[in-house]
């Protein structure tokens, strides 16, 4: 079977555009990841679109109406956070089967500000404050609970993940926010949900992301070689029974999952990976995935964000871009802009927050419920 | 729904709390026999292990230990906080989310593990949209 190559890619700067529609902003990533790869929408051969919130509204055949009515299959995903990671894996998918060769991903979306999770539905009584939490600040507050539990984890441990991000994300000209955030004004913050403060939850923004996937033969058809990203690894999990996910959402045991058939996938291990782009969908989020993703071992992840050692410069940068805590999660769009950035640096163009050397990155989502995607990245030429 | 309502008699706020006519109140699971899994309502099929019809109700403890929790300062507009959203492991099986009372909300109040009990009250004055009062469990440190 064919490598795999990302020929173009590219993200919108994340904000607010309550004036637009959520087509015309997954439109705007589009062009600009054709614009990447030197290329039109007339040359694709499918659409994968991601995007969660307007799920059922054909946001993919909108976006084509956009910029280009081809009349090409299209296919639009929705699966929680990992959403954009599964479209553009899907579309990783169809060259792998040798259906495709040259196709584009998209993920969007356009969301309010505000906490998200806990809205009730269901019969009766509304249950939020009654049977506990169901936002997201309290699931993950939770989570990162249950690891403080076993490691004795901090609640400034836990905070040095946003302040860490927030550093990275005033080098990222494409992050919602650019401001430095010391741990005291972190831990100072308004608490939503104890252990998560507010500039510990990631930011509710409109955004997207796009990418231009081509097989090798079309890659080196194309003289884009030099350009190109390998895909090592495209893996998708779901999560396995737990004694407690009725009521505690796993996010563990799939990043695990994921992340052992994406290291087996791609024949590399952690210590190969230079750079990480991982789902802080909340500072707690980061800490577990430290020891999920292997970048340490078990009861380690506490120490490591003490030590600096997955801050930019440390031994495995963490979260370049800002990470969703200030470059901000556009849920459906999270998981191309993962890959744009992971990209970057492959390329050698990440500016200031560049790290140096970057041979090998992993991208990682996970969308609640659930869902966890992971991609291995390694420059191709 | 309108039987209860003309005899004033409160609901459970979820299905798996039963309130008996002649006895207290407790909350329910349903047990694999081929594996063991607990859950939380009906269901014909293991999740855990994919057995079918090996599914039967089971009393669950009314004790247990808090296993994790948050300390929740920012909800919806109308409900009051802090308030502590706990996850407790019940003796014996099953682990149920809710609110944990009569603790102070502050971290340093509530360790792990801390032993807790299951006590059952009014849904804090929730009524639903034709008037019938709810009731719901609670954990609270075990007396």
């Amino acid at each position: 079977m064919s490598d795999v190559y990302i020929i173009g890619v590219d993200m919108i700067q994340f904000g607010r555009f309550p004036e637009r529609n959520v087509a015309n902003i997954g439109a705007e990533a589009a062009l600009l990841a054709l614009d990447d790869a030197g290329l039109s929408i007339q040359d694709m051969q499918a659409l994968y679109c991601g995007n969660l919130g307007q799920a059922n509204a054909m946001v993919g055949q909108r976006i084509l109406q956009e910029i280009g009515q081809t009349g090409v299959p299209v296919v639009n995903c929705a699966n929680a956070c990992a959403t954009g990671a599964t479209a553009f894996r899907e579309a990783w998918m169809s060259i792998k089967a040798d259906v495709n060769d040259l196709v584009l991903a998209v993920g969007v979306e356009q969301m309010g500000k505000g906490l998200l999770g806990g809205g009730g539905g269901g019969k009766g009584i509304p249950k939020e404050g009654l049977l506990g939490s169901a936002t997201m600040p309290a699931v993950f507050a939770e989570a990162g609970m249950e690891h403080a539990r076993k490691y004795g984890t901090t609640f400034e441990q836990f905070a040095k993940v946003s302040v860490k991000n927030h550093h990275h994300s005033t080098m990222n000209p494409k992050a919602m926010y650019q401001i430095e955030t010391p741990l005291d004004t972190v831990m100072n913050a308004e608490m939503i949900s104890y252990p998560n403060t507010k500039l510990m939850c990631s930011v509710n923004v409109d955004g997207s992301a796009a990418a231009v996937l081509a097989s090798e033969k079309k890659t080196k058809e194309l003289g884009l070689m030099d350009r190109a990203v390998r895909v090592r690894a495209s893996v998708l999990t779901s999560d396995p029974w737990q004694e407690r996910d009725l009521v505690m959402p796993d996010v563990n045991t799939c990043t695990r999952n994921a992340a052992k058939q994406a290291y087996e996938m791609a024949g590399v291990g952690p210590e190969d990976i230079d750079l990480v782009e991982l789902h802080d969908c909340f500072a707690t989020a980061e800490i577990l995935h430290y020891e999920n993703l292997g970048l340490c071992k078990d009861g380690e992840a506490g120490r490591m964000i003490d030590e600096g050692a997955t801050a930019l410069g440390g031994k495995v940068p963490v979260n370049c871009s800002g990470g969703l805590l200030s470059k901000g999660h556009p849920l459906g769009a999270t998981g191309i802009a993962n890959i744009f950035e992971v990209s970057t640096h492959l390329r050698g163009n990440a500016g200031a927050r560049q790290v140096d050397g970057a041979k090998i990155g992993l991208t990682h989502v996970i969308g609640l419920g659930s869902a966890c995607a992971i991609h291995i990245l390694e420059k191709a030429a | 729904m309108a039987k209860e309502t003309k005899t004033g008699k409160p609901l459970p706020a979820v299905p798996f709390l039963k309130l008996p006519e002649d006895g207290e109140p407790y909350l329910e699971g349903h047990k694999c026999k081929a594996c063991g899994a607990v859950y939380l309502g009906e269901r014909s099929v293991c999740a855990k292990c994919s057995a079918r019809d090996q599914i039967e109700p089971t009393r669950l403890s009314d004790k247990g230990k808090l296993y994790a929790y948050s300390i929740v300062h920012r909800s919806f507009p109308g409900i009051e906080v802090p308030y502590v959203s706990a996850i407790v492991d019940l003796d014996g099986g099953g682990t149920v989310k809710g609110n944990l009372i009569n603790v102070a909300a502050d971290p340093a109040e509530i360790p792990f593990d801390m032993p807790v009990e299951v006590v059952y009250k009014d849904a804090l004055g929730r009524k639903d949209k034709d008037g019938n009062s709810y009731v719901s469990y609670f954990f609270q440190p075990a007396g």
